[in-house]
């Protein structure tokens, strides 16, 4: 199965994304530019990675979601093309309006990097169903704007309809419910501020990422 | 023309970073000082005389990028 990365100016976690489906689908990953206005036909899994897009100018996001091959992904995401963002990908995908709510700035206003536990509230997601023997996992925080804000209406129904799919289980950014990581109602498409990709090989000090990759690829 | 745009969270979202502005102002010794707000204005040269239609396509501007309306309100000024 053929899957995309795509890479603004300043993404800096697009290779490690490219390393992590490269691993999981045993197939090299198109590498697609932000000013392409159209992925290959093939292509049935996207990452949008972190990084600092546009040098985080206006908001973290805000310009990348504008870019001509977001454009393209807002229309296929319509058609059920499946969608991850992690960090900066997740406040692309929320400024694009493919998630709902907004990521702000750190409650405790510093920049965070370290391992963060995290509770998988609904294993039942086509980006954590392999995760059927474990409640938690540990992956990697490194962001200054992660706060997950969204207004009540918005969260009761995200909560209520399984949309919340990771939670902190110590909030390092102040985020609503401790919410760390999101999918749409549809199910496609999904956004988390911690690195699942960064947590795929030993080496990184662990690999729970490895299953969400999983997850999402034998779902399609 | 130009149009000056004001942009800040809406009421009753957090503002960690006007907290934390509120607070390094008291310990100044601005004891009056019970809140502040931080926001961002952004300034935008516009070609053409029509200050109503100025208006209204800069505030289609906030809508579509300047501003994330989620979070965020805006208020459109526009100088001739």
């Amino acid at each position: 199965m053929r899957t995309a990365v795509i890479t603004f100016p300043a993404s800096n976690c697009d290779r490690d994304a490219a390393v992590a489906l490269h691993k999981v689908t045993g197939i090299k990953p198109v590498m697609v530019w932000h000013r392409d206005i159209e992925l290959p036909n093939d292509i049935e899994f996207v990452v949008i990675p972190g990084g600092f897009s546009y040098g985080d100018y206006l908001r973290c996001g805000a310009m990348a979601s504008r870019s001509p091959i977001v454009a393209d992904l807002v229309k296929k995401a319509k058609k059920g093309l499946a969608i991850a963002g992690f960090c900066n990908g997740f406040q692309v995908l929320t400024e694009a309006g493919l998630l709902p709510g907004a990521l702000m700035r750190n409650k405790g206003l510093k920049f965070v990097c370290r391992p963060e536990k995290l509770e998988i509230v609904n294993n039942t997601s086509r980006y954590t169903s392999k995760y059927n023997d474990q409640s938690e996992v540990v992956y990697p925080v490194a962001h200054h704007d992660g706060n997950y804000y969204a207004d009540k209406e918005t969260l009761n129904k995200i909560e209520g309809q399984g949309q919340v799919i990771f939670r902190y289980k110590d909030n390092p950014n102040g985020s609503v419910n401790d919410i760390a990581g999101i999918c749409n109602e549809r199910g496609n498409i999904f956004g988390m501020m911690p690195h699942p990709e960064r947590a795929i090989d030993p080496l990184h000090g662990g690999t729970d990422g490895i299953k969400l990759f999983k997850s999402i690829i034998e779902s399609i | 023309m130009k149009a000056i745009i004001h942009i800040g969270l809406k009421p009753g979202v957090l503002d960690p970073q006007g907290r934390a502005i509120s607070r390094s102002l008291n310990d100044l010794g601005f004891d009056e000082v019970v809140n502040a707000r931080q926001g961002k204005v952004i300034e935008i040269d516009i070609k053409g005389k029509d200050t109503d239609l100025a208006y209204k396509r800069v505030t289609d501007m906030c809508e579509k990028l300047l501003a994330n309306t989620v979070i965020e309100s805006y208020l459109v000024e526009i100088k001739k």
